[in-house]
């Protein structure tokens, strides 16, 4: 039976496609509550009550919006270029679920272990942006293609200075797999961890994760205020669904950057509680709890501020912090503090 | 037929075809969507070659930058295609002799490159049990230093280039400054009046 799976092409298939449903399946569950855990949060700081109707303390709500979703009717405006209408929705959702194939949960529990892992995710987040610009244009309307032009222009962007954040880590570790990259963590518990000497770039990578997943403050593209909804005004029932969805797992999957980047993944904090799973979706968990509060608390940004902070600030801030480590890994000063590679990380 | 052959040949037809239909597309934001489908899939077939780096590099700029760009161009264009398309019969004879040049030129130089002798010394040095990545990075930052630093003041040059031709300072034009608004003063910014009934200011 072992042998089946690990042989044959059709074994060897059918263990893929397992693993992936695996990771997919509890992903979208941890979603549709995670998606009710934002709401909460979001009431519970403006002392509302939230969702509290469907099912005990309405934890079963986004179970209800979801099928609520599908059975509405489809429109489609007229004039609207009707594949790439509906291709864009499908280019958000899948682009933000694949990007999971190289997140790993435990030590060696990950779909495909490439040694390019980090710049995978960082390509495949850079083309999240399609999926807002095709849906923008194809809807043949003015507000959502305002809206996708601004929501493009903002993850271009931002995705500038996550990638410079990016390499400070990759010059700290030596290598692009995520694997390493939390081995290279392990040792004194939280103290070893990647924010300690990284310490900055934690706080502008959580914004510019902020931004580039179109969350407030930086919700422009979609500031219900100005553009109604921004790129997604003409989409109903099932595309609005998988736009909603790969928008969410984006946020989620930001979590889980910050978790393996700066948090040390599946480490434990203190040196001699055991490493696992656990650690890893505590970390995401309170990362999304601080995406969720950071919603409720802070005023949307202005656009030519968000550009501003985008260019002039954070752009210049980590190019300097890469040049910065550099210097401190390569002369290795506080010992392996920055060049963890020296210590077979 | 083994998985990376059956992949091999679905990253090259896709390629093949996302070329065509750039240039086939009635509509020139299709023709950036297929030329999107072009490059995904020619970093396919960069990843079946073992150079991974390269692949991910390819979806980063080109796909995830500067098609971005040619798209945002392209999508807020007003031009009648139709008529457009009409100049294309036109060209169509320049446009195939410059086709047949460039793939006499790419023959010659392949079949050169392929028979002449000793031609595997001028092929990059095996990576050995290094990641292609590093075996990359030794090569550019060690031993084609300067070249690259090179071609980087190059771009550098063409950049500031082209903001020098494009800047003109205009005096009419109201300008922000930030520090000035962050840093101004509700005491000197507001004047507090104590408004007497049916007197006014």
């Amino acid at each position: 039976m072992v042998e089946f799976f690990t042989t044959t092409n059709l074994g060897i298939l059918l263990l893929t496609l397992g693993q992936c449903l695996l990771v997919l399946v509890p992903l979208l569950v941890a979603l549709a509550f995670l998606m009710y855990a934002d709401r909460k949060v979001w009431a519970a700081v403006q002392m509302r009550k939230g969702p509290n109707i469907v099912g005990a303390f309405g934890l079963l709500q986004s179970f209800a919006d979801f099928l609520k979703y599908i059975v509405k009717e489809v429109v489609v405006p007229a004039g609207a270029d009707k594949f790439v209408f509906f291709l864009a929705p499908l280019i958000s959702f899948v682009m933000a679920v694949i990007a999971w194939a190289v997140i790993p949960f435990n030590d060696g529990w990950v779909l495909a272990d490439i040694n390019v892992a980090i710049l995978y995710v960082f390509a495949i987040s850079s083309l999240e942006v399609y999926g807002v610009i095709m849906g923008g244009w194809a809807s043949n309307s003015k507000y959502p293609f305002l809206g996708s032009l601004r929501s493009a222009a903002q993850m271009i962007s931002y995705e500038v200075s996550i990638g410079l954040i990016i390499v400070g880590v990759i010059i700290s570790t030596g290598s692009m797999n995520f694997g390493d990259i939390v081995r290279a963590q392990d040792g004194y518990g939280i103290l070893s961890w990647y924010w300690l000497p990284h310490f900055p770039m934690l706080f502008l990578f959580f914004i510019s994760a902020l931004a580039e997943t179109n969350r407030p403050p930086f919700d422009l593209p979609e500031a219900e205020s100005e553009l109604v909804a921004g790129y997604q005004v003409e989409y109903s029932s099932t595309p609005f669904l998988l736009f909603m969805i790969g928008e969410l797992t984006a946020v989620v999957l930001m979590c889980a950057l910050v978790s393996l980047l700066f948090l040390g993944g599946w480490l434990s904090p203190i040196e001699f509680l055991p490493d696992g799973i656990l650690w890893m979706i505590i970390k995401m968990v309170f990362c999304f709890f601080i995406f969720a509060m950071v919603k409720a608390i802070t005023p949307r940004y202005r656009y030519d501020q968000l550009m501003r902070l985008g260019w002039k600030v954070f752009l210049p801030m980590s190019l300097a912090w890469v040049v910065l480590v550099s210097f401190l890994a390569k002369y290795e000063v506080l010992g392996a503090f920055w060049a963890r590679w020296t210590i077979g990380g | 037929m083994s998985v990376a052959d059956i992949a091999f040949y679905a990253f090259a037809l896709t390629t093949v075809a996302g070329g065509l239909f750039t240039v086939l597309s009635r509509n020139p934001v299709h023709s950036v969507l297929w030329l999107i489908l072009a490059f995904l899939s020619s970093a396919g077939l960069f990843v079946l070659l073992g150079a991974e780096f390269i692949a991910m590099l390819l979806i980063i700029v080109y796909v995830g930058a500067v098609a971005v760009l040619f798209l945002f161009v392209v999508m807020m264009l007003d031009i009648d295609f139709a008529a457009l398309k009409a100049e294309m019969a036109r060209y169509m004879p320049l446009a195939l002799l410059i086709g047949l040049v460039i793939i006499i030129q790419l023959a010659m130089a392949y079949g050169a490159w392929d028979y002449s002798t000793g031609f595997e010394t001028r092929l990059a040095a095996p990576a050995g049990d290094v990641h292609n990545t590093a075996a990359l990075g030794l090569l550019v930052y060690d031993k084609y230093l300067m070249l690259f630093q090179l071609a980087g003041l190059i771009l550098l040059v063409a950049m500031i280039g082209a903001i020098v031709l494009t800047l003109r300072h205009r005096k009419d034009v109201k300008r922000q400054d930030v520090l000035a608004q962050l840093y101004r003063d509700p005491a000197k910014a507001m004047e507090l009046k104590d408004i007497k009934p049916g007197q006014g200011l």
